[in-house]
């Protein structure tokens, strides 16, 4: 009896010093900051003073901030999507029991442990509008501007920004696909490698086609999967900020700017810090509306 | 037979993507071995014509402090927050109490919030202790914030070890730290080794706490490789020999221990 208490007691003594790091710098920093949001610093000296909603105001008013959420939220879809199908796809192609596989696994896993520093500077020279990629397709005709366009399609006018998708996105987000691919290609050819071959044999032996066996046995078998995926890419992707920061900064008209980009700048070049924090917590609000209902879920099926 | 049809057109696609994912890396290569009169826009694609390293020594003698910044960082907050995601690990898996599932989503949360929204009590609380524009600092916020990953990756590690071993080994009298002596941290070696590697990359190519908690000569070698490029004129075979000695540890780590690596990233997916 004695001793399982003092096991309990170790126990606690193993796990509180993380816990009290945790709840001052993740849960006690987070209410600060959301406390800053709502004050007038706004300059290098810190003023706490209370000022309402005032900063998200503005934010939502603001030419830039409106330029980052049309830029998030292409972004986003066009991450998302480009990573899980060809995440997906090169995934089936090697699992179909392929010469070399581990040497196609390894080329397309390798961007992963890259830095996306060291991603957006090669990106960035072989996205130049005047070389690269552009050279080859100048053969065809094609002759686009990468990351310097400025233009929006389709153009809609919305609030002060035209909305659509920005052009120089474009760049970056073959960048970021050719960067994450790997993970999604991993997380996949994980899930594939689970499904258990009888099951394909069995649907096989019944007369179903290749394409009926992917699209009703691997599919529903592989949406856990693309829900991860989707998740763990959403998360990454709206708080993008060092491969937009290494490859083409907010860009003209701020065609490439992201929230993370705009608060670094906001805080730290115009000190404007109850602007910055505004800026983040719409961040820390945007992901943990994705975040909290998956963890949730995912602890309920452990 | 189908099947069988389709396995030129499975490989002439795989073959295709292998190409574009390399391609970064043929330019990266040949534009660093090319002198900075042959590095031009039109010929960006063709094979240097004679072996230059000077980029190499340019980019050496800029990145060199920043390279051995990284390390000074890199390896002490890896060892840190291994052994603290151990510890965490090893609780939540074998001594679970009342609430430790909520506790444990209540940490993995961490791993997902934007930086941003700690940023500026960081740069406040740093200051007050004397630890902002320091390594010191960044390895302190490298193993606070690197503690969900690690615990995670320890836990569902911890849980794939026998719970009637546990058991065995209490009824035989063996308590807590006992337990986690002779049991756990011999059977956990596969765990740190992917803990660390996972660590190690991710801090070595971590760009905004390194680009805010530091200035100049304290800094990481993502940022100096990032300013690089803030000088008038673009040297591009400069920046590709950078690029390359920046991304070259991970890469060997990468190249070394692939299979630790891909078991990270996939136990770092939130897979159970």
């Amino acid at each position: 009896m004695n001793r399982v208490s003092s096991d309990r007691i170790w126990s606690l003594v193993f796990i509180l010093p993380s816990l009290l790091l945790i709840g001052i710098f993740v849960y006690g920093f987070i209410s600060w900051t959301g406390y800053v949001s709502f004050s007038n610093w706004r300059s290098l000296i810190p003023d706490y003073s209370f000022d309402g909603l005032s900063n998200y105001i503005s934010l939502f008013k603001d030419f830039r901030f409106q330029s980052d959420i049309r830029n998030t939220i292409f972004f986003t879809i066009l991450f998302i999507g480009f990573v899980a199908l060809i995440g997906q796809l090169l995934a089936i192609l090697i699992d179909q029991k392929i010469k070399a596989e581990s040497l196609f696994r390894n080329i397309f896993l390798f961007p992963m442990a890259l830095s996306f520093v060291v991603t957006g500077v090669i990106w960035q020279w072989l996205l130049n509008p005047s070389t690269g990629v552009n050279l080859l397709l100048e053969k065809f005709g094609i002759k686009p501007l990468w990351y310097v366009s400025t233009d929006v399609i389709p153009a809609l006018p919305i609030g002060k920004i035209e909305f659509g998708i920005p052009v120089a996105l474009v760049a970056i987000v073959i960048a970021a696909v050719w960067q994450m691919t790997g993970f999604s290609l991993a997380m996949y050819l994980a899930g594939l490698r689970g499904i258990p071959e009888e099951l394909k044999e069995a649907a096989r032996i019944d007369g179903a086609s290749e394409w009926k066996v992917y699209f009703k046995i691997i599919l529903p078998q592989l949406r856990p999967i693309t829900m991860s995926v989707v998740i763990v890419m959403a998360h990454i992707s709206l708080k993008i900020f060092d491969l937009i920061y290494a490859m083409t900064g907010p860009g003209a008209n701020f065609v490439t700017d992201v929230p993370a980009l705009y608060m670094f700048e906001k805080t730290f070049r115009a000190n404007d810090y109850a602007g910055g924090s505004a800026i983040a917590i719409i961040l820390l609000v945007s992901v943990a509306i994705f975040i909290i209902p998956y963890l949730f879920v995912n602890r309920r099926e452990d | 037979m189908a099947a069988k049809l389709t396995r030129p057109l499975i490989y002439i696609i795989l073959i295709a993507f292998s190409l574009f994912y390399l391609m970064p890396v043929y330019v990266l290569v040949i534009t660093s071995l090319k002198p900075f009169d042959q590095v031009s826009l039109d010929t960006m694609w063709q094979l240097p014509q004679t072996l230059d390293f000077s980029s190499y020594q340019t980019a050496f003698s800029k990145l060199a402090p920043n390279l051995m910044n990284s390390f000074y960082l890199v390896i002490p907050a890896t060892i840190l927050s291994a052994l603290l995601g151990s510890l965490n690990g090893y609780v939540l898996s074998k001594w679970k109490f009342k609430g430790s599932e909520i506790v444990f989503t209540v940490i993995l949360f961490g791993m997902f919030i934007p930086y941003q929204s700690i940023l500026i009590p960081l740069i406040v609380f740093l200051r007050s202790i004397g630890l902002y524009n320091s390594i010191p600092g960044l390895i302190f916020t490298h193993v606070v914030y690197g503690l969900p990953i690690t615990t995670l990756m320890f836990r569902n590690f911890y849980a794939s070890i026998p719970n009637p071993m546990i058991e065995s080994a209490k009824i035989d009298g063996a308590n807590f730290l006992k337990i986690y002596g002779k049991i756990m941290l011999p059977l956990s070696l596969t765990g740190f080794i992917v803990v660390a590697i996972w660590q190690f990359t991710n801090i070595w190519n971590e760009f905004l706490f390194a680009v805010s908690l530091t200035q100049s000569d304290q800094q990481p070698v993502m940022v100096a490789l990032q300013n690089l490029a803030g000088s008038q004129v673009v040297q591009w075979n400069v920046q590709m020999a950078g690029a390359l000695l920046a991304a070259l540890p991970t890469l060997i780590v990468y190249i070394l221990l692939g299979k630790f690596f891909v078991r990270g990233l996939l136990a770092g997916s939130v897979k159970g």
